[in-house]
């Protein structure tokens, strides 16, 4: 190709002048490339990020296999170039390109955008600028490629609705190949741009904003959406898979040093510990698991087609994977003394998760993690995690004396009702830790604690709450900083400033899209690298939007209130996230649902799913069972 | 027991912009792939052992890069290729394979010097650069600063020569001894061109063992 070229050789002159340069040419083994004019539908997957970040992407990588393994259709992709790269770029007049054919990506029929995180928004609107496309919708005729988003910050796609033509709600391995089937029967059709929005929102987990209409009451909270168009769907209820599917094992290797070089394996889905903060617990639901024989495979198999020397299990909360031991056993069995380096991350907080990574611990040895989140009482129950301390004491010494030296505790602060005694809690029992680890084997002993701030999240039980102040949140970390101080401890915090641009763009309705745009041409981009000096931007925006960040951040909600997130329906009832919410104002523990199902509205939503294959496994159990309410005590 | 094999390959298209030390991963998982059983160096942190010649900088293509590498078994030559082949990555190639004495030093000390080409992606002045290299030769000395420190390049440039064939390059011949290594772009940057509007490719890598048969006098 020509125009492939004549790029090339400008990229010759440019590459030599930035930082990691192999970002930028493709070529890495296993990427797919395909002769761009023997395939009909050419789709971009597009990570908003930083190629480092993005490329071991496990979501990117599955829709990449999945579109490639089709001969009517290629799936290329694209990250976002660092400042150095974007401004040659610019200067050069040379849109976004894709790594393979590299190809402008304004060429393609389709971009996908992964956002699995908020403070990817404005990377968004610059990397569609950079692909010299407009990035409003309605700005954008048929002329320019369909731009679809999926991934977890989509669940509340609101704040980024004008600039997106359609949202793949939940689970992307079909919903994507029927979005494309939709355009290729669309494009011979010859139809317009507004046919094949109408025509793919009928696709069940499709929203298309622009077929919606936000209304507001006169204090600015949210009163409803109005759908323009009777066939539209009133809710866009999620996707998911009844049962999981094969997992991805050509991974693209990277030619260069990225920040995960490893195969990523999910061993199962979903989550049914129900922990109130967690966003990932309450979308992602029903727990489905893969058997054992198709983890080993797919590993197996993965590390035949990359040469990787890291292979990552992958879940929620692994402790809770029903053959753990099992798969364990088997992985060490089969490749122990490979110089594998094997993690399993979200182990439950007992003696049983040291054993697990016991028998995982080849020649190279990684840190141990737990995540006790509250270190109090009264938050556990608020935040619905209970654990013991005397279980956490016994499992830290289980860990230092087998060898670890080194124990990363993950703590979460600012909730709304946390005091600051329940902060100092967090440094005594990090404290008591050490000493724990220091018995076990001297000085020798470290404990890092990770303190992030709590943002409440949409679809959660904590959808009502506010979000803690700046200033109570630096009070609580200024403690934390003091008293972690000294040999064997260390504290790690998230700056406050970010917490608070999370909380704004995750909660925010379709006004806020304009105070992301403005921040975007103001100069806001990479918001959670920048060292947060994009706030006083983000700021101007608010203003020039005549917004009130406080409102969208600091508001407690009532407990009727409409959300702009209400249509978007992630098969978990509203009804069972405010009897949650209440549960936790009234500091009642709730269970794992595994136990005992709370019908979180699951099961009822996507029972067609578990009848359609009544072979397949779900972890919840029959929902005709009778319930019982019991309170649950901390375990011991 | 080890046996120990050196490759001669070509580095080419995006490969030019993987590292030396991405290159030696680049290896390890080439060998991970093709199911080679490579050697690994006891210990804590067992490394795999590839050895490369004198490394390559970022963005150079090139014709000739040598690296050796112990595997735990003896193998014929061709399946070793073979197996090699079929699982490198897209811009690198293998030009040979041979076995190789365990007793010879390890690479890095071992090499002597690298013979560069030089191609322009613009229209340069023929006799202009003609006239610098003329300067740059009759010099005695040619002190430089890299990296904080100085040095003087003019020792290090063994050979360096226009060809004036259309297109026009230029042909230089470096140390590339450990601590003594001289490098291309500083070589333009005396000459005055801008190492962005060149393209840089390694054509040999001499090693000491060749000295003897090259007239070099090295
Ligand atoms: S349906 Fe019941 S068991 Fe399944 S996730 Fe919801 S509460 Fe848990």
């Amino acid at each position: 190709m020509n125009q492939e070229k004549s790029l090339l050789n400008q990229l010759e002159r440019i590459l030599p002048l930035v930082e990691k340069p192999g970002r930028y040419v493709g070529g890495e083994y296993n990427s797919v490339v395909k002769n761009w004019d023997e395939v009909s539908t050419k789709i971009a997957l597009v990570f908003p990020d930083i190629y480092d970040i993005g490329l071991s992407n496990l979501g990117l990588q599955i829709l990449y296999e999945n579109i490639n393994q089709r001969g009517d259709c290629l799936a290329e992709r694209a990250y976002s170039p660092w400042q150095d790269m974007e401004d040659l770029l610019r200067k050069n007049e040379i849109p976004l390109y894709s790594l393979e054919t590299k190809t402008p990506l304004r060429d393609f029929d389709i971009l996908g955008f992964t956002l699995p995180y908020e403070t990817l928004y404005t990377n968004t609107l610059n990397l569609l600028n950079l692909s010299q496309i407009p990035i409003r919708s309605e700005k954008r005729g048929k002329e320019f490629p369909l731009i679809v988003a999926g991934g977890h910050a989509t669940y509340n796609p609101e704040p980024m609705a004008p600039f997106i033509d359609a949202f793949l709600i939940g689970e992307g391995e079909e919903i994507l190949l029927e979005v494309i089937d939709a355009y290729k029967e669309w494009k011979k059709e010859g139809l317009s741009k507004s046919e094949l929005l109408l025509k793919i929102s009928s696709i069940d987990g499709v929203y298309v904003p622009s077929l919606y209409d936000p209304q507001y009451n006169s204090d600015g909270t949210f009163l409803a959406v109005k759908t323009k168009n009777k066939n539209v769907p009133k809710k866009v209820t999620k996707r998911i898979m009844g049962k999981l599917p094969y997992a991805p094992t050509r991974f693209i290797v990277p030619s260069i040093g990225v920040v995960h070089n490893r195969i990523a394996v999910e061993i199962m889905r979903g989550c049914t510990r129900g922990c109130r903060f967690c966003h990932a617990g309450m979308i992602n639901r029903p727990i489905r698991e893969r058997t054992v024989q198709e983890i080993i495979h797919s590993i197996e198999t993965g590390l035949e087609n990359t040469g990787f020397e890291e292979v990552a299990l992958l879940s929620l909360s692994s402790s809770d994977y029903t053959n753990v031991l099992e798969l364990v056993e088997e992985i060490s069995n089969k490749f122990s003394g490979k110089n594998l380096t094997i993690s399993l991350p979200s182990l439950r907080i007992d003696s049983f998760s040291v054993d697990l990574m016991e028998k995982l611990k080849g020649s190279r040895q990684g840190g141990f993690t737990l995540a006790p989140e509250a270190a109090s009482e009264r938050m556990r129950k608020i935040i619905n995690k209970p654990i013991s301390e005397e279980m956490l004491l016994t499992t830290a010494f289980e860990i230092f004396k087998r060898g670890w030296h080194t124990l990363k505790l993950y703590f979460m602060i600012g909730h709304p009702s946390e005091t600051l005694e329940d902060v100092a809690e967090i440094a005594a029992l990090c404290k008591k830790v050490l000493a724990v680890g220091v018995k076990a084997i001297g000085r020798r002993a470290k404990v890092h604690a990770g303190v992030s701030t709590f943002v409440p999240k949409p679809h959660t039980p904590f959808q009502w709450v506010a979000c803690d102040q700046q200033e109570s949140i630096r009070q609580k970390q200024n403690l934390l900083r003091e008293e972690l101080k000294g040999p064997g401890l260390k504290f790690n915090w998230t700056d406050p400033k970010e917490t608070i641009m999370e909380a704004w763009l995750s909660r925010g309705d379709r006004r806020l899209a304009e105070v992301i745009e403005t921040a975007w041409k103001n100069g806001a981009k990479f918001d959670a690298w920048q060292d947060f000096k994009n706030y006083d931007i983000w700021m101007q925006a608010f203003r020039e939007a005549n917004l009130d960040p406080d409102f969208y951040v600091h508001r407690e909600r009532s407990i009727d209130e409409v959300f702009p997130w209400d249509h978007i329906y992630p098969g978990v009832k509203k009804t069972y996230l405010k009897t949650e919410y209440l549960n936790s104002l009234s500091l009642r523990l709730r269970g794992d649902c595994r136990e005992q199902c709370y019908a979180c509205g699951i099961t009822q939503t996507f029972n067609h799913l578990r009848k359609e294959d009544p072979g397949i496994v779900w972890k919840c159990p029959n929902i005709s069972q009778p319930r019982s309410k019991n309170e649950l005590s901390i375990p011991n | 027991m080890n046996y120990r094999y050196r490759i001669n390959y070509s580095k080419k298209e995006g490969m030019r912009y993987t590292s030396n030390l991405d290159i030696h991963k680049m290896w390890e998982r080439t060998f991970r792939r093709a199911k080679l059983p490579l050697a690994y160096s006891q210990g804590f942190h067992p490394q795999p052992k590839i050895q490369q010649a004198s490394p390559l900088p970022l963005g150079f293509l090139s014709d000739f890069e040598i690296v050796d590498f112990f595997l735990e078994q003896e193998m014929d030559l061709s399946s070793l290729e073979t197996a090699l082949t079929n699982s490198l990555p897209f811009g690198i190639s293998i030009n040979s394979i041979t076995q190789i004495n365990l007793l010879e030093p390890a690479l890095q000390t071992h090499t002597i010097a690298s013979e560069y080409q030089v191609v322009f992606l613009e229209e340069f002045d023929a006799i202009k650069i003609i006239e610098s290299i003329h300067v740059l030769i009759s010099k005695e000395t040619v002190i430089r600063v890299r990296r904080g420190k100085s040095y003087d390049l003019r020792p290090l440039i063994l050979d360096l020569e226009i060809i004036l064939e259309n297109p026009i390059y230029l042909k230089m011949l470096l140390m590339s001894k450990d601590g003594a290594t001289g490098r291309p772009e500083e070589v333009l940057s005396e000459l005055n061109i801008p190492m962005e509007l060149t393209r840089i490719i390694r054509k040999k890598i001499i090693l000491a063992n060749e000295v003897l048969d090259n007239k070099l006098g090295l």
